[in-house]
């Protein structure tokens, strides 16, 4: 059964469009992840589901159901806020029970479903309490108990963790995963610009940008294999590099001059009619590896070096105007600034996108 | 034109004065103790004495003006009402013994009750949906800049607007007042308003129903928009309507508000005066506290003793409204 169903839904203020056109198929309990930088559309589209933006065009499904006119508490949703949203006047229990008390289910039956939630979120203690005599990370719980009161079939988060503090976030982050893990009949759509946080706890991803889906994929397919430049740069931190080449020799392995003439060759295959045309070369900081030999893949000179004892991060100018190249290469390395250094990667490791950003890697 | 000249010249003083008093006794304190072209002890000792004095140069004048026009009047007013209509011979309580059983004064206090009763809960009550209900439409704030503009009428002037309202001509000539027009439109006979008993009242408390509600909806709206936004989407998702929404979501959300806009009311209702004044003079059994307590001081030679002590009386009940009004207010400016 699916989940959710986008078919080409759309939005649009007046005359402004925010969200061209989106297709996706979420199935029944995964755990899907929208991620994007601020303002591309994630957490309009995460709105648009919930029921509390209107749909301006296409067909939305939910359990096989279309639900453009539903209103949001028939949908069978629930969302947890990044604000929490609980209503400060009532206590915990009631902030549970009130979606249940206006759905006029008997006392028995929300007494029972309250408890049962507090007793998932470890909440038992603060059910008397009023939300402003609680911590954030308890906050949240409790947003988070309220909406699985609702027992629903698709649960959303928008950005859920984003006003805790880093430690309470991996908490918490661990805490939602394993929810997932009991609640595995049940839909859930998270929203974060986070990547860790999309990494850890997506069964798919989906990149968005500008009201675009970029790509749609489990999170290591989105980060061994990038479908466009923006999912590259995106996905995974320090961000990849990126250097602009040109493709000097097609067929089934490509050879590319990167700027400042160095010659490469990946074993991708492009066809005869990408001959002549500007690329770009991308391979991520962490694939990067110290070359001693006369194989590199290219130099350049090292102009900060961060040590972290764990890896160290070399910043490499030289190569691409005003943009460092970095490498992140494990463990304590015998490098100075200013030292010109080779570096090599694996060959399945690079990357190459077309002018329009597009990867050749298909 | 010599008048406006004098006003003028009076206000431009008023100000030079004020202007050089918080110039000059800074600049005297700056002289008695200098800190400045001094060093170690003697500066931080100079600057430490200078800023403790400072801020009660600066608020003198004001708690001077404040103990003479508020304080003063509150000890001699208590002190009036336990003495004779010239003030003179100490007459122990018996001006409250007469109060107690004058007709007047009880019919003073009940409908000062009446006026309790009606007008807050109106003025707040109509205050709250007009509020509600502009925030949802375009011309909403045109809606509230009409709802407001009684606020700034005097409550003399708009008692003298409502007279031309409740306005009676006897019956075959034509009808000034709108509503006896109205009545007379719609086939009835004229009646004159304002002289029946009881029901006066309510004619009465509809113009400062009128006049408050615009202060109740600016308050009460500026709270209705401080909810966030995200509570009422969750109680959405959770299934409420539009009216548990409002009741059971926004309203115990900005309860201390309309607290605070229903005491503020109750005390200016405690007070109201120049309407009953203006309109029956408290004549046709519309009398009300502060009005009776004008005639007895002012009206027929004046009896200092009986009219301090029907203002005592109102202080008395003001007095616990305020405190609470202001704990009220206090814990809003906390900011829960």
């Amino acid at each position: 059964m699916s989940g959710l169903q986008l078919k080409d839904i759309r939005k649009s203020y007046g005359a402004v469009d925010v969200i061209h056109g989106i297709d996706l198929e979420i199935k029944q309990g995964e755990f899907v992840v929208f991620v994007g930088p601020s303002g591309c559309g994630k957490s309009t589209l995460l709105r648009m589901i919930a029921g509390l933006e209107e749909i301006s065009g296409g067909e939305m499904y939910i359990a096989d159901r279309l639900v453009n006119d539903v209103p949001p508490s028939q949908r069978g949703i629930a969302m947890v806020f990044q604000s929490y949203a609980l209503y400060p006047h009532m206590t915990v229990y009631d902030n549970m029970a009130f979606g249940m008390r206006i759905a006029k289910e008997s006392k028995e039956e929300i007494d029972r479903r309250v408890r049962s939630a507090a007793d998932i979120l470890q909440l038992t203690k603060y059910l008397d309490r009023l939300p402003k005599a609680l911590s954030g990370g308890q906050r949240q719980r409790v947003a988070i108990g309220r909406a699985i009161c609702r027992d629903p079939k698709v649960f959303l988060f928008d950005e859920p963790l984003s006003n805790l503090d880093a430690a309470l976030r991996v908490a918490t982050r661990i805490e939602i995963a394993k929810l997932n893990e009991a609640m595995a009949d049940t839909t859930m759509i998270y929203v974060t610009h986070d990547q860790v946080e999309a990494m850890t706890l997506a069964d798919r991803i989906v990149v968005l940008s500008a009201g675009h889906i970029e790509q749609v994929g489990p999170p290591l397919e989105l980060y061994e294999r990038p479908a466009n430049l923006f999912v590259a740069r995106f996905i995974g931190s320090p961000a990849m590099n990126i250097i602009p080449a040109k493709i000097v020799a097609t067929g089934a392995e490509t050879t590319v001059e990167l700027t400042g003439g160095k010659r490469d060759v990946l074993d991708i295959a492009t066809a005869a009619s990408e001959n002549g045309k500007t690329a770009s070369f991308g391979v991520r900081p962490e694939d990067l590896r110290v070359s001693t030999g006369d194989s590199f893949l290219f130099e350049g000179t090292v102009a900060i070096i961060e040590a972290l004892g764990e890896v160290t991060l070399l910043y490499i100018e030289g190569l691409v105007a005003n943009e460092p190249i970095i490498a992140k290469i494990p463990g304590i390395l015998d490098i100075k600034r200013g030292d010109k250094v080779r570096f090599t990667a694996d060959k399945a490791k690079l990357h190459l996108f077309d002018a329009s950003g597009k990867s050749y890697r298909a | 034109m010599q008048q406006l000249l004098f006003a003028i010249t009076t206000m431009a003083a008023g100000v030079l004065a004020c202007v050089a008093y918080f110039y000059g006794t800074n600049w005297i304190l700056d002289r008695i103790f200098p800190s400045k072209g001094l060093t170690g002890k003697v500066a931080s000792r100079n600057l430490r004495i200078t800023n403790t004095i400072r801020p009660w140069l600066f608020l003198g004048p004001a708690m001077v003006s404040l103990t003479i026009y508020l304080i003063y009047p509150v000890i001699e007013s208590v002190w009036l009402s336990f003495h004779d209509k010239s003030g003179q011979t100490f007459v122990g309580i018996s001006n409250f013994k007469w109060m107690i059983n004058d007709g007047e004064f009880r019919q003073s206090i009940y409908n000062n009750f009446l006026w309790l009763l009606v007008v807050p809960a109106a003025a707040t009550f109509f205050g709250l949906i007009i509020a509600a209900l502009t925030d949802r439409i375009w011309w909403g704030n045109i809606a509230k800049t009409l709802i407001f503009m009684p606020m700034a009428i005097s409550f003399v002037g708009a008692s003298v607007i409502w007279k031309f309202i409740y306005d009676f001509r006897p019956e075959g000539s034509e009808q000034i007042g709108l509503l006896n027009a109205l009545v007379v439109a719609f086939g009835g006979s004229p009646e004159a308003w304002m002289t029946l008993p009881f029901w006066n009242n309510f004619f009465l408390m509809v113009i400062l129903i009128w006049i408050q509600t615009g202060f109740a909806m600016v308050i009460l709206s500026a709270a209705l928009r401080g909810i966030p936004e995200e509570t009422i989407e969750a109680a959405v998702i959770d299934g409420a309507n539009g009216l548990q929404i409002f009741f059971k979501i926004m309203i115990p959300q900005i309860w201390g508000t309309i607290a605070v806009v229903w005491t503020t009311i109750t005390i200016l209702v405690l007070k109201v005066f120049d309407i009953v004044l203006a309109m029956t003079n408290g004549q046709w059994q519309s009398q009300v506290l502060a009005n009776l307590m004008f005639d007895w001081m002012f009206r027929g030679g004046g009896d200092f003793g009986r009219g301090a002590a029907i203002a005592v009386v109102i202080m008395v009940l003001v007095i616990p409204i305020m405190i609470w009004n202001i704990r009220n207010a206090a814990k809003e400016m906390e900011g829960r």
